[in-house]
């Protein structure tokens, strides 16, 4: 009889060591306590907030989300309470789970609110990593940072040269080369990349001839979104060396599977939590399976192990 | 007692009339812990299609059964309707306030309780009107026309007095409930409207012209909104409603808000 390993889930994202490679995706987690009810939240790999802007911020004009074909809009417009209420009164909470916790933020009218931002996390020894938002679609801005190579490396060099702690940005899937955004962002010393952020996307009530959320148009998300987001993995791949984290519609373990093999290191599971607040753990003991039953005894054999078709 | 997500055995799911569905869950977390107002939220298929899940006031609470009235109006609720007895459904909950605010129970059970439901509003407020039926609640119920009046049985089984409004006047008052219940304020309850509590739930502008009333008048007002929800755990941020102190959760501030904090 062989004996079947015990499979090693863990994963290195530049200077974050992760217990296992399934982290949540930011604005879909909120400050993680919304899901203590459902889940030991100790389990999951990472956990990324909902995006902290140095003002606090409140959003959009509901409504703010309407459901699609295999997929939901939402223009949310980054309601967070402001840097210093996060810190005072949702970061206590994160800081006891003992795992790491990866700050996700943005700017609003300036870049230069990136560093005012950094500055303050870079002091916070429980604060595992930034996530540099420079995607957010629902912002009501003509072009997006990450929507351009040079203003993308310039950001990340801006915020690169302020801490030392590990750096992710993280991209949108709206532009026309996402590999060589992705480069820039490498360049400028970016230690992973979080692909995809949500499309860009509208819905139409007929009877009323208006949109069904509030600011006209939002960013799509869910299983509708997923061979968008596995084939800009893969492109960008093929392109950088820093690790991806990969996301886009992933429900369950097939679908975590299906951006490993594209090339992701770690991923992240997004409106599939809002769904099934158990979705991250029950993705953490399917990858476990999966592993067991091919023989992997680490990621390694997995991530970007895609081969070409059989004729 | 925090929600919970279980599977939850169906234990009956029949049609009333028209598109109007009864729903009997076998629950005992739920049924342990729910209060009138709290919701669940059920993911009405296996698959992704429908994506969301679809909330469904608590109707009522009978053992360790929770009992929903619902419409199958659209997609995800239709597909609800085609679901089995024995079959298990993916729930959570329960979710949100309800109408007594905690710790002030008291003080409410001293007041006269108004519930005033339009439509498909009367879902949470059986569940209301039993708890407090000691306190000899008039119930308001609001509808298009006569075959659309929804439980009026009911609440007068738990010994509610019972007024009708119907738009084209085929049952009762002639006109909008809120018109109904500016009509018992002045005849009725003249001078004593502080002693008064109004419970409402039904369509948004219904309860935008109830909370008027209400403030107008000078009594307190719980109403039980709608909204669109990604997440029903106050996560997502999507349901949101504007108040005095900004937007709150329609799933976890909310279902029910006070009418004075409200800025529609």
């Amino acid at each position: 009889m062989v004996k079947q390993v015990k499979p090693d889930l863990t994963v290195r994202i530049g200077k974050l060591d992760l217990k296992n490679p399934v982290m949540v995706a930011s604005g879909t987690f909120g400050y993680a306590e919304e899901f203590a009810p459902f889940i030991n939240l100790k389990k999951i790999g990472a956990i990324v907030t909902k995006t902290i802007t140095i003002r606090p911020r409140p959003g959009n004009l509901p409504p703010r989300t309407c459901e699609t074909p295999a997929g939901m809009l939402n223009s949310i417009g980054l309601e967070n309470p402001g840097i210093d209420k996060f810190i005072g009164e949702k970061l206590p909470f994160l800081k006891k789970l003992r795992i790491p916790v990866i700050i996700s933020i943005a700017s609003i009218d300036d870049p230069e609110e990136f560093t005012v931002l950094a500055r303050q996390l870079d002091k916070i020894k429980e604060v595992s990593a930034l996530e540099l938002n420079i995607s957010c679609p629902n912002l009501h801005k003509d072009k997006l940072i990450s929507q351009d190579a040079k203003e993308t490396f310039e950001l990340v060099s801006l915020v690169r040269k302020l801490t030392q702690k590990c750096l992710i940005t993280k991209l949108s899937p709206n532009v026309t080369s996402i590999s060589e955004i992705a480069l820039a962002a490498q360049n400028a010393g970016s230690d992973a990349v979080a692909l995809i952020n949500t499309l860009g996307g509208m819905s139409i009530d007929v009877d009323k001839r208006a949109p069904k959320i509030g600011s006209w148009s939002g960013g799509l998300s869910g299983p509708a979104i997923r061979p968008v987001a596995v084939k800009m993995v893969w492109e960008a791949r093929n392109k950088i060396k820093i690790p991806i984290i990969g996301m886009g519609g992933i429900m369950d373990t097939q679908s975590a599977l299906e951006f490993f093999i594209a090339g992701a290191s770690a991923i992240s599971v997004g409106t599939a939590n809002f769904i099934n607040p158990r979705a991250s753990v029950e993705i953490i003991s399917g990858l476990k399976a999966y592993m067991a039953d091919n023989n992997m005894r680490d990621l390694s054999g997995l991530i970007g192990s895609l081969k070409a078709c059989e004729s | 007692m925090g929600p919970k997500q279980i599977k939850a055995k169906i234990i009956s799911n029949k049609i009333f009339r028209d598109n109007y569905w009864h729903l009997e869950l076998e629950s005992k977390a739920i049924a342990g812990c729910a209060v009138p107002g709290q919701f669940v939220n059920i993911k009405v298929s296996d698959g992704i299609e429908p994506l969301l899940r679809r909330p469904l006031s608590i109707h009522g609470i009978e053992g360790s059964r929770v009992r929903f009235f619902y419409e199958a109006l659209g997609p995800g609720t239709r597909l609800l309707s085609g679901r089995n007895p024995g079959e298990f459904l993916d729930v959570i909950g329960p979710l949100g306030n309800g109408f007594v605010v905690p710790g002030k129970a008291k003080a409410a059970r001293l007041k006269v309780p108004v519930l005033v439901a339009g439509g498909m509003g009367v879902a949470p407020l059986i569940f209301l009107a039993k708890e407090i039926r000691s306190s000899k609640p008039l119930v308001l119920i609001g509808a298009r026309t006569k075959s659309k009046i929804l439980c009026a049985q009911e609440f007068k089984a738990l010994g509610c007095a019972v007024k009708i409004a119907t738009d084209d006047g085929s049952s009762g008052f002639k006109g909008r409930v809120t018109e109904l219940l500016g009509q018992v304020l002045r005849q009725d309850a003249p001078g004593c409207a502080r002693r008064l509590a109004i419970y409402a739930c039904g369509p948004r502008p219904m309860l935008k012209a109830v909370a008027g009333i209400a403030c107008e008048n000078d009594i307190d007002s719980r109403l039980s909104l709608e909204e669109h929800m990604a997440c029903g755990i106050g996560a997502c941020l999507g349901c949101v409603i504007a108040t005095k102190s900004g937007y709150k959760k329609v799933c976890k501030d909310g279902p029910v808000f006070s009418g004075k904090e409200l800025t529609w």
